[in-house]
């Protein structure tokens, strides 16, 4: 579904590499998890693979389902199906909730060939979907993340996942300011859209997320590489010995 | 002795200003009537010629040139014949329109309504006995402390046509005043004069580029309990130009209300001047103005609180591109006794380049120690992480743009109450940016 080749990445405003040549694929319907210590470069993957101004690539490539997503618009990207949840999801005031999912559905839906979804169809299909996440509908009125604590803007960041319904899903922290209660809703939303086709990249400082959403790999990344592959074991690994041990037998 | 010095050095500016004046006035007499609008018209006159017209230099046009609004004629303006569906079309209303400030009667409905006297300006004026005889130009010159107008006093003197609505009850079907383009050289000039009574209600719609050149007044007296809302949409010809200036004074627990959306125009000066002078009224300014190139636009405004517990709010934001400015100068001036007083003024402006400009000039004047009255201005760009975060749910660049600057004005558009009202608006304002995608 996913494959990264030798992927480096620099900022465009200063002369400083962040990712060196990571290589990562994620096979259709399968879950993999990032893991690492704070700075190795994860964020900056999750924003280079969606599309944010910023970095420019000075090698390598990056495609989904064979086509190459860095010459995509950030748009495009997710017509062809990627999906970033947000680590820090942006509020919009001004922008209802409502209207800016059914801008993005019917936007990407339009870029697929199919017809724009009927207010109505539109309605029912956010109300059953934002039932499962525990989503009101004084929520869904209000402006996009605005005032929404921060297991509301996670939870509203798996409504659009579930409502876009995208072929590759990354999540970028998304167990950050949960709580377990809201890491359980949230993760239950996560599994629910499990189906054997669709693809996760999950990425994580913590084992916890993974006890909830079970990975089928674990990939280590530090100082802009992956660094060591394996099993949930591996997780495992890092949430008893820390990344330590880690580092030192690849360094 | 430098003091004399500054006094010849004012002596001079001011005849200067008289002489723009006198070349202004050189072809214009006043309008014939009865005695209470010639007295009305000969005192405006007098005012305006100890005023002069406004200098580049005085501090009130600061931001805006007043030469095209002072020039004996006006600059051509291309007539902008668009297909854009009529606005307000939808609603159960009163109709009155003007082609080039002259009253169209086969386009206007019957000037009867329900709990409102209503009567054009041009034939009040020669009726000797008339309500308005009490109120024509009182307000207006009333808003010339402590600031001079000189164009509405300019008003007030040649103004040959206008409404004087009389509002007795509360009135469910708003008065829609539509002023046309037709002429390219047009100057015109208008006067509406509304009076509610105690307990009375009404909206006012209006909208269109008027003319070439449009000077407009608009007084209004609020009644004590009264309610008076105005939404009004000024045309987006290109090259219009107008000055138009509302005198609003509110009685006890009244309300007053109004929006105005400006999409282009060459220069638009929009003054508003409200004197709350009952306890407990409530004012609200609004207004979103749309422009791109050739655009200047201005808002001022000066509200004085003369009673207690009064509330006032002004919010005003400004979308330009493309070497368009706006402008922005509001006073709150907090009268001795008014106390609790209430008072707001936000003026935003989203500069979708770097060559548009925005100048604000947010003032707070307060002689009363128990009072709650700020101000925000603020002027920026696109918020680049809300523009990713749209583009990354697949929303194309140009309809996230536009879904922000919805979103930027969306506060202003909220001062409309009614929800079919603030709907027109938005669809026009919708299309205003559909129209500039790409360009």
């Amino acid at each position: 579904m996913l494959k990264i080749n030798n992927l480096h990445v620099q900022l465009e405003e200063e002369d400083k590499q962040i990712l060196k040549g990571v290589d990562l694929e994620v096979p259709a319907g399968e879950v993999h998890a990032i893991m690492g210590p704070n700075g190795s470069g994860k964020s900056t993957l999750s924003y280079v693979l969606s599309g944010k101004d910023g970095y420019e690539v000075t090698e390598g490539s990056a495609t989904l389902e064979g086509q190459d997503l860095l010459s995509l618009e950030a748009e495009e990207r997710a017509a062809a199906g990627l999906f970033l949840a947000f680590q820090y999801p942006v509020e919009i005031p001004g922008v209802g909730n409502m209207t800016f999912l059914r801008t993005a559905v019917n936007a990407q839906r339009k870029a697929r060939g199919q017809d724009e979804m009927s207010a109505s169809d539109f309605l029912k299909f956010v109300r059953a979907k934002a039932k499962d996440l525990k989503i009101d509908a004084e929520m869904l009125k209000r402006p996009v993340n605005v005032g929404f604590s921060g297991g509301e803007k996670k939870r509203n960041e798996i409504l659009q996942m579930a409502m876009l319904e995208p072929k590759m899903c990354i999540l970028d922290e998304t167990d950050s300011g949960l709580d377990v209660d809201a890491m359980k809703l949230v993760s239950d939303g996560v599994n629910a859209l499990r189906d054997g086709k669709r693809a996760f990249l999950v990425i994580t400082h913590y084992q916890r997320l993974l006890d909830h959403i079970q990975p089928d790999a674990v990939h280590i990344m530090a100082n802009g590489r992956i660094i060591k592959s394996g099993g949930p074991e591996l997780a495992l690994e890092v949430e008893h010995n820390g990344y330590a041990d880690i580092l030192a037998e690849t360094a | 002795m430098p003091g004399v010095a500054k006094g010849t050095a004012r002596a001079s500016a001011l005849s200067k200003k008289q002489d723009v004046l006198a070349e202004r006035l050189a072809a214009m007499t006043l309008p014939e009537g009865g005695v209470w609008a010639t007295e009305r018209r000969k005192d405006a006159l007098a005012r305006l010629q100890a005023m002069g017209l406004p200098a580049p230099r005085d501090e009130y046009w600061r931001f805006t040139r007043p030469q095209l609004l002072n020039a004996p004629a006006p600059e051509r303006a291309a007539v902008f014949h668009a297909d854009e569906a009529p606005i307000f079309d939808e609603i159960d209303r009163l109709r009155i329109v003007f082609v080039d400030g002259v009253f169209a009667p086969e386009e206007s409905d019957d000037l009867a309504l329900e709990g409102v006297e209503i009567e054009r300006l041009a034939e009040a004026a020669t009726k000797d006995i008339h309500w308005a005889k009490e109120l024509y130009g009182v307000l207006e010159t009333r808003g010339q402390d402590p600031v001079e107008r000189p164009h509405a006093a300019l008003n007030t003197a040649f103004a040959t046509d206008g409404l004087l609505i009389r509002v007795t009850g509360k009135v469910t079907k708003p008065v829609h005043v539509t002023y046309r383009h037709e002429s390219e050289t047009s100057d015109a000039y208008l006067h509406n004069l509304l009076k509610l009574e105690a307990g009375a209600e009404l909206t006012l719609l209006e909208n269109g580029p008027a003319a070439a050149r449009f000077n407009k007044v608009l007084e209004v007296e609020v009644g004590d309990g009264a309610r008076f809302h105005h939404v009004r949409a000024q045309g987006r010809d290109h090259e219009r130009q107008a000055f138009t200036a509302m005198f609003a004074r509110l009685g006890a627990e009244s309300l007053f209300k109004s929006f105005t959306l400006t999409a282009n125009g060459r220069m638009t000066r929009n003054e508003c001047v409200i004197e709350m002078t009952g306890d407990d009224a409530s004012a609200h300014v609004a207004g979103a103005a749309l422009g791109h190139g050739d655009f200047h636009h201005d808002d001022t405004v000066f509200i004085t609180h003369d009673a207690e517990r009064c509330e006032s709010r002004q919010v005003f934001k400004k979308v330009l591109r493309k070497g368009a400015v706006g402008t922005f100068q509001g006073k709150i001036l907090v009268k001795r006794g008014a106390q609790k007083t209430d008072g707001y003024q936000k003026s935003q402006s989203l500069l979708l380049d770097d060559t548009a400009n925005f100048l604000a000039k947010p003032e707070l004047e307060i002689y009363a120690d128990d009072v709650a009255c700020s101000h925000g201005s603020t002027s920026g760009a696109i918020d680049e992480d809300m523009l990713f975060y749209l583009r990354a749910r697949g929303v194309d660049k140009d309809t996230a743009m536009d879904l922000l600057v919805l979103a930027f004005v969306a506060e202003a558009m909220e001062e409309i109450e009614d929800e079919g009202l603030a709907q027109a608006m938005t669809e026009r304002l919708d299309g205003w940016l559909q129209r500039r995608r790409g360009a």
